[in-house]
C-alpha cells in the first residue's frame, strides 16, 4: 500500500473546528433524543400494563412497529415524508429552525423509545415476584416494599442494559448524516471531501466515537460494581 | 392529497429490484442480508471461540476486535471499507462487495459476543464429563458444548439477525440499490415521500416481525436434548 499519510490535515485549516462542531452536534442530538426515548420508553411500558385494551394495543403497536423498521427509513420518513403534510406556517418555521436536526432527533428518539420500552419492561419482569411477597410477609407496607426492596433491585438490574441501549443511541446518531445533520460522521466526511485524506479523517472520527463509548461504558460499569449487591446479580459480559 | 397509486405504479421496481435484487441494478436487500447473516455468524463463531481461548495471543486480539467494532457506528465502518478496500486492492470494488465486507466484519463482533455468552451458559460439568469420557478438547466443544450452546443462543441470535437485516438499509448511503435506495430513486421522480417511506417501513416490518414471531415459536418448542 503506497499511501502517504499526512496527519497534519487534522489540525491545519478548519478540520479541528469541524470535528469539535460535529462532536457537539452529536452530543446534543443524542442527549435530546435520549430524553425523548426514555420518556417514551417509560410511558409505553406503563401503558402496556393498564387494564384498558385500546391503550395497551396502541402501546404495543408503537413498540412493535417502530423498533422493527430501520432507523434510516424513519429518518427519511420524518424529514421528507411528514413536513409536507404539516400546515404551511409550521413548515416554514421548521425549515427556518434546522428542520433536519429536529427530524433527526425525533426519528432517533421515537425509534429508541420503542427499544428502550422493551429494555425497561424485561428489566422489571426479571425481578422475582417472591421479593415483593417476602417483603410484605415481613410486615413492610406496599410503599415500603417498593421503596426499600423492589426499586433498589430494579435500578441495579436495569442500569447495564440501559447503558448498552444508550450507547447504541449515541452510535446510531451517525445515521442522521443521511438527512445532512452536521454531526460527527458528517464532519468527518466533510474533512475527507476538502482534504482528500480519507484515512486520516476517518481515523479521527473513529477515535472520537471509541473514546466516547469506552469512557461511558467504563463509568457505568464502575458504578455498577460499586453498587452491586453481593450474591444477587452476577456480572454478565464485559464493558461495551 | 395522499396518492397510494404511487406504490402500485412502482411496485415492481420497489419489490423486484429493491427488495429481491432482480433487475438492471446490482442490488437488493435480500441479496445483501442473507449472505451477510450467514458469513457474519460464521466469523462470529470464530471470534467468540477465540475470546474464550486460554492462549493470550488468541484471546487478546479477539477482545480488541470486539471492543473496537462495538464502540464505533456502523456508518463509520461502511465509510472505512468504502475508502480503504480500493486503496488496499488497487482496483474499484462494486458497492455490493464493500457493503457485504463492512456488514460481515462489523456484525461478527456482535455475533461473537452472543457465541461467547452461549458457550459460557453451558455448565462447566458438561465439559468435564465429556473430557472424562475421553473426548478431546475440540471434540468436546464440537459434540457436547456447541449443540447446547446454540440452543441457548437462539433468542439473541434472531434478535441480532433482525438488527442486521434492518442495518442493510445503510448500504444505500454508498449507493447500493436496496429497498431504501429504490424508494429514494422513485421518490426523486414522483415526490411522494410520505407514501413511499411508509410503504417500505411496512415491508421491512413484515420481514422483521415474522422473524421475531418465528423465534418465539422456536423458543417455546421443548428442547429435544
Amino acid at each position: 500500500m503506497s499511501y502517504q499519510f499526512k496527519w497534519s490535515v487534522l489540525w491545519s485549516g478548519q478540520s479541528g473546528y469541524w470535528l469539535l462542531q460535529g462532536l457537539i452536534t452529536t452530543l446534543e442530538l443524542s442527549a435530546l433524543a435520549w430524553l425523548l426515548a426514555v420518556a417514551l420508553g417509560i410511558l409505553s411500558g406503563a401503558l402496556r400494563t393498564v387494564p384498558f385494551r385500546p391503550l395497551r394495543a396502541a402501546a404495543t403497536f408503537y413498540v412493535e412497529f417502530f423498533r422493527n423498521v430501520p432507523l434510516l427509513v424513519w429518518m427519511f420518513f420524518w424529514y421528507f415524508g411528514v413536513p409536507p403534510l404539516l400546515p404551511r406556517g409550521v413548515q416554514d418555521w421548521l425549515f427556518d429552525h434546522g428542520a433536519e436536526f429536529w427530524a433527526g432527533m425525533f426519528a432517533l428518539g421515537v425509534y429508541h423509545g420503542a427499544r428502550m420500552s422493551e429494555v425497561i419492561r424485561s428489566g422489571i419482569q426479571s425481578i422475582p415476584r417472591t421479593q415483593f411477597e417476602a417483603s410484605v410477609a415481613m410486615g413492610l407496607s406496599v410503599w415500603q416494599a417498593y421503596r426499600l426492596v423492589i426499586l433498589p433491585i430494579a435500578l441495579r438490574l436495569i442500569v447495564p442494559p440501559i447503558t448498552n441501549e444508550s450507547l447504541n443511541l449515541l452510535k446510531n446518531s451517525s445515521v442522521a448524516l443521511t438527512i445532512s445533520v452536521a454531526e460527527l460522521t458528517f464532519q468527518t466526511r466533510q474533512i475527507e471531501t476538502y482534504t482528500a485524506r480519507a484515512i486520516e479523517a476517518l481515523t479521527a472520527g473513529t477515535l472520537i466515537y471509541l473514546v466516547l463509548c469506552v469512557s461511558i461504558a467504563w463509568v457505568m460499569s464502575s458504578l455498577e460494581r460499586r453498587y452491586a449487591i453481593p450474591g444477587l446479580i452476577a456480572r454478565v459480559g464485559g464493558a461495551g | 392529497m395522499l396518492d397510494p397509486g404511487v406504490i402500485v405504479r412502482n411496485f415492481k421496481f420497489l419489490i423486484v429490484q429493491g427488495f429481491l435484487g432482480i433487475g438492471s441494478f446490482a442490488g437488493g436487500t435480500l441479496r445483501l442480508a442473507i449472505p451477510a447473516i450467514v458469513l457474519g455468524f460464521a466469523l462470529g463463531i470464530v471470534v467468540g471461540l477465540a475470546r474464550l481461548a486460554n492462549a493470550a495471543w488468541i484471546r487478546v486480539p479477539a477482545v480488541m476486535y470486539v471492543e473496537l467494532f462495538r464502540g464505533v457506528p456502523l456508518v463509520m465502518v461502511i465509510f472505512w471499507m468504502w475508502f480503504v478496500i480500493p486503496q488496499l486492492l488497487r482496483l474499484p470494488i462494486p458497492e455490493y462487495g464493500v457493503a457485504l465486507t463492512a456488514f460481515v466484519i462489523f456484525e461478527a463482533a456482535y455475533f461473537g459476543e452472543i457465541v461467547r455468552a452461549g458457550v459460557q451458559s453451558v455448565p462447566r460439568g458438561q465439559v468435564e464429563a465429556a473430557r472424562a469420557l475421553g473426548l478431546s478438547g475440540a471434540k468436546a466443544m464440537r459434540y457436547v458444548v456447541l449443540p447446547q450452546a446454540l440452543r441457548n443462543m437462539v433468542p439473541s441470535l434472531v434478535t441480532q439477525m433482525i438488527v442486521l437485516f434492518k442495518d442493510t438499509s445503510l448500504a444505500s448511503i454508498i449507493g447500493y440499490v436496496d429497498l431504501t435506495k429504490a424508494a429514494q430513486i422513485v421518490n426523486n421522480r414522483e415526490i411522494r415521500p410520505f407514501e413511499l417511506y411508509l410503504f417500505i417501513a411496512v415491508v421491512y416490518w413484515i420481514c422483521t416481525y415474522s422473524m421475531s414471531r418465528m423465534a418465539r415459536r422456536l423458543e417455546r418448542r421443548p428442547s429435544t436434548a
